[in-house]
């Protein structure tokens, strides 16, 4: 019916098992598949985020971050358009180390990459990169034709544009119960 | 006794303890093996905690849910761990959907079993998840008091619903240092959100600004303890008022401005003008698909006016005009001071115009036959006559549920209790048996299908045994009716697996020393049900109905609430 969008959307919940489980079946209950996801420790001790993109009609991520925000151990959660956020994926890349010595090219495709090297052994090398999908995914095909051994991408992780006040929610939920 | 504060127990103990300290004197469970060390402590606290055995787990989630409806209290179901808990999942997933109080606790196996496949070990959380407003397993006695006080809480604060508690066993056996606390709060739920009189007063400019306005109540009015206030708005706004399924005994049936129900077989009235009129006040209900029919349809032409308690309802499936969120017994009391008084003598007339002609093509041969089979409709107005409309009716899943709803009559609220949401077949006798000692004082009369009354008639024994005194009337038509009519309707005909052959349910009832008759003509019916009512013990009356009759009013799956069919 109406366009799909790529949203971005951020949750800052308690940290209890099963809360994952209760957020993915909201998901799983209307078909709707993660594009990506991670979950970390937020700026707040105790409070955890998770950072859930998904491509969704702007009604239908409305009403789906409204379900999520009604679970108990949920404090807030947002939805947010790649305009309104700042976001990064990091991805490693595992090289076989014969090939930066035989391969000058290697050498130049890291350093136009701003990649940087995370180890280095006799037997391999390991590359970092943080961007956007289309600069991993660069990186990604130039070092292809070298037998890139291992490749693996992180789930976006974004901070918004906008306050959150996650810090004013607990600090008020706090004042009214200490009264 | 020694000082609560300085208890030295165990966690079955004080899981016992926590339970006493919520208030809850009455449970309903099946004992097994992850469960026994509770057991054990119930039968040594039964002088102050009474335990009903029901025959099946799924029983107890009903029964808990029928005296959660009845009593406005907590519902308590209480099982062991794997098939015990597995059971319980029917009637937790109900709860969910109509926002029904109740805590249910498993036995689990001992911690370091978890995840090994242990004898009865199940993941009871992962799959309760889903059908849960929360749910958490404990693995330690010293967490018990804190996650019992906050279950009660959440089930019982904001929109009720389902809590799931399990407790391993070794953490029923441990020893502590047991104090109680109630939970006063959780951070990350605000249960009732603050009442906004910018919304209010919005809302307030509008509805005084319609000439033909409707109100559809729903469940929430009863939860919210809301039933004065909601009678005040109506009557102080004059505005004609329609409830859904669940919404029912809130308002009177006789009230003047109660003009019947709305939706798939509701009231003709009620439906057709929804599509009409120009500001629809929802109050306490969540526009489901069974009342608002297609959506693309559904009341375009009015403005929508929402008073909700839970925040994800607003604009989920009908957009909101004007949304109040918060608790309506507040929000009511402060839309009654702003909202003017209107004669709707004109608008009120359609109703009941409307209404005739129900009457005269539906109702009148439902209720009143003078030839053909018994109806489910007559058999309704009969119990009408004999409760005076002070019963608690309980029904189960479809057509006699319709039937019943649409013609039994209430004078008190929290009076019907039936499964709206999820559409539990087997679920009117056991939650009869709660309902009943939820409202020790009145008559409970659950009303059956016959395909329903079979999917949980072992709690005959339940009754059997606590003599709880519910009367069961099962409306016989020897098929799913339901399913039937939409077969005939829209299946040609073909009534697959839809056809019962059923057994001699009064022996049945016999069977259990339970009062029973069968009625299968007219000339008995009046007297049978005036015996049935009289009786001051549990009583089964068998009323054999016309085999083939279909449930009309009826909007068909997808259609318009316009295109409501009286025939």
């Amino acid at each position: 019916m109406s366009e799909t969008t790529r949203y971005t959307i951020s949750i800052y919940t308690e940290n209890n098992i099963g809360l994952l489980n209760r957020i993915s079946a909201i998901f799983l209950k209307r078909h709707i598949n993660f594009l990506s996801f991670s979950t970390s420790q937020s700026e707040i001790p105790d409070v955890f985020r998770f950072i859930i993109v998904v491509k969704m009609t702007d009604s239908g991520v409305k009403r789906i971050v409204q379900q999520i925000e009604k679970q108990v151990d949920v404090i807030k959660a947002f939805y947010h358009t790649d305009e309104e956020t700042i976001f990064q994926e990091s991805a490693l890349y595992k090289v076989k180390s014969s090939y930066l010595f035989e391969e000058r090219q290697i050498q130049n495709i890291i350093k136009d990459s701003h990649a940087n090297i995370v180890t280095v052994s006799p037997e391999f090398f390991v590359i970092e990169k943080t961007g956007f999908r289309h600069e991993t995914d660069k990186l990604r095909e130039d070092l292809a034709p070298y037998g890139l051994l291992q490749f693996v991408r992180s789930g976006r992780i974004s901070i918004t544009k906008s306050t959150m006040g996650i810090s004013e929610i607990l600090n008020n939920f706090n004042n009214q119960n200490n009264v | 006794m020694k000082n609560e504060q300085s208890l030295h127990i165990s966690g079955a103990e004080a899981v016992i303890r926590c339970l006493l300290a919520e208030g809850a004197d009455l449970i309903y469970g099946y004992p097994g093996g992850a469960i026994m060390p509770i057991y054990d402590e119930l039968y040594k606290f039964s002088d102050q905690l009474r335990h009903v055995l029901t025959r099946h787990e799924q029983g107890a989630t009903h029964a808990a849910q029928g005296y959660a409806r009845t009593s406005g209290k907590v519902g308590v179901a209480i099982a062991t761990s794997g098939p015990g808990a597995t059971n319980l999942v029917t009637g937790i997933a109900d709860a969910q959907i109509d926002s029904t109080p109740m805590v249910c606790i498993t036995g689990q196996v001992a911690s370091h079993l978890l995840g090994s496949d242990a004898f009865q070990e199940t993941d009871i959380i992962g799959i309760s998840t889903p059908v849960t407003k929360w749910n958490h397993q404990i693995t330690k006695a010293s967490e018990i008091p804190q996650i019992m006080a906050k279950a009660f809480y959440i089930a019982r604060s904001g929109r009720p619903g389902p809590v799931l508690i399990d407790i391993t066993k070794d953490a029923q056996f441990e020893f502590f240092d047991f104090a109680y606390e109630k939970c006063k709060g959780v951070r990350s739920y605000q249960p009732v959100p603050v009442l906004d009189m910018a919304q209010v007063n919005e809302a307030a400019a509008a509805i005084n600004a319609a000439k033909q306005p409707m109100i559809v109540w729903g469940q929430g009015v009863i939860l919210g303890e809301a039933e004065e206030e909601f009678k005040a708005f109506v009557e102080s706004s004059g505005i004609p008022s329609v409830w859904t399924i669940l919404g029912l005994s809130a308002l009177p049936t006789a009230h003047p401005l109660n003009m019947g129900m709305v939706g798939m077989h509701g009231n003709y009235g009620p439906n057709l003008l929804t599509n009409e009129c120009d500001v629809l006040i929802a109050i306490g209900m969540r526009f489901d698909d069974r009342v608002t029919g297609n959506l693309a349809t559904y009341a375009k032409q009015a403005k929508v006016v929402h008073l909700e308690i839970d925040p994800a309802e607003i604009s989920k499936n009908v957009h909101a005009d004007y949304p109040i969120l918060g608790n309506c017994k507040e929000s009511l009391l402060a839309l009654t001071k702003l909202v003017q008084h209107k004669p709707l003598k004109e608008w009120k007339g359609r109703f009941a115009a409307h209404m005739e002609t129900e009457y005269e093509t539906v109702i009148k041969d439902d209720k009143f036959p003078t030839k053909g089979g018994l109806t489910m409709g007559e058999a309704i107005v009969a119990i009408n006559k004999y409760t005076g409309g002070d019963a608690v009716i309980v029904t189960d899943v479809g057509q006699h549920q319709m039937i019943t709803c649409r013609y039994a009559e209430f004078i008190r609220s929290k009076s019907n209790v039936t499964s709206g949401g999820l559409g539990t077949m087997g679920f009117a006798l056991p939650a009869a048996i709660g309902a009943k000692m939820g409202a020790e004082d009145r008559h409970v009369v659950a009303v059956i299908g016959d395909g329903g009354y079979q999917m949980t008639i072992q709690e005959l024994g339940t009754i059997f045994q606590t003599r709880a005194a519910v009367k069961i009337v099962v409306l016989n038509n020897d098929y799913l009716g339901m399913v039937r009519q939409w077969q005939q309707l829209f299946f040609d005909k073909r009534y697959a697996s839809t056809e019962m052959t059923n057994p001699d349910f009064v022996m049945i009832a016999k069977g259990y020393s339970i009062d029973a008759q069968r009625v299968t003509e007219r000339t008995q019916l009046d007297a049978a049900v005036k015996e049935m009512i009289a009786s001051d013990k549990p009583y089964f009356l068998e009323v054999c109905v016309e085999k083939e009759a279909n449930v009309f009013p009826m909007i068909p799956t997808g259609a318009s609430v316009s295109d409501i069919r009286l025939q």
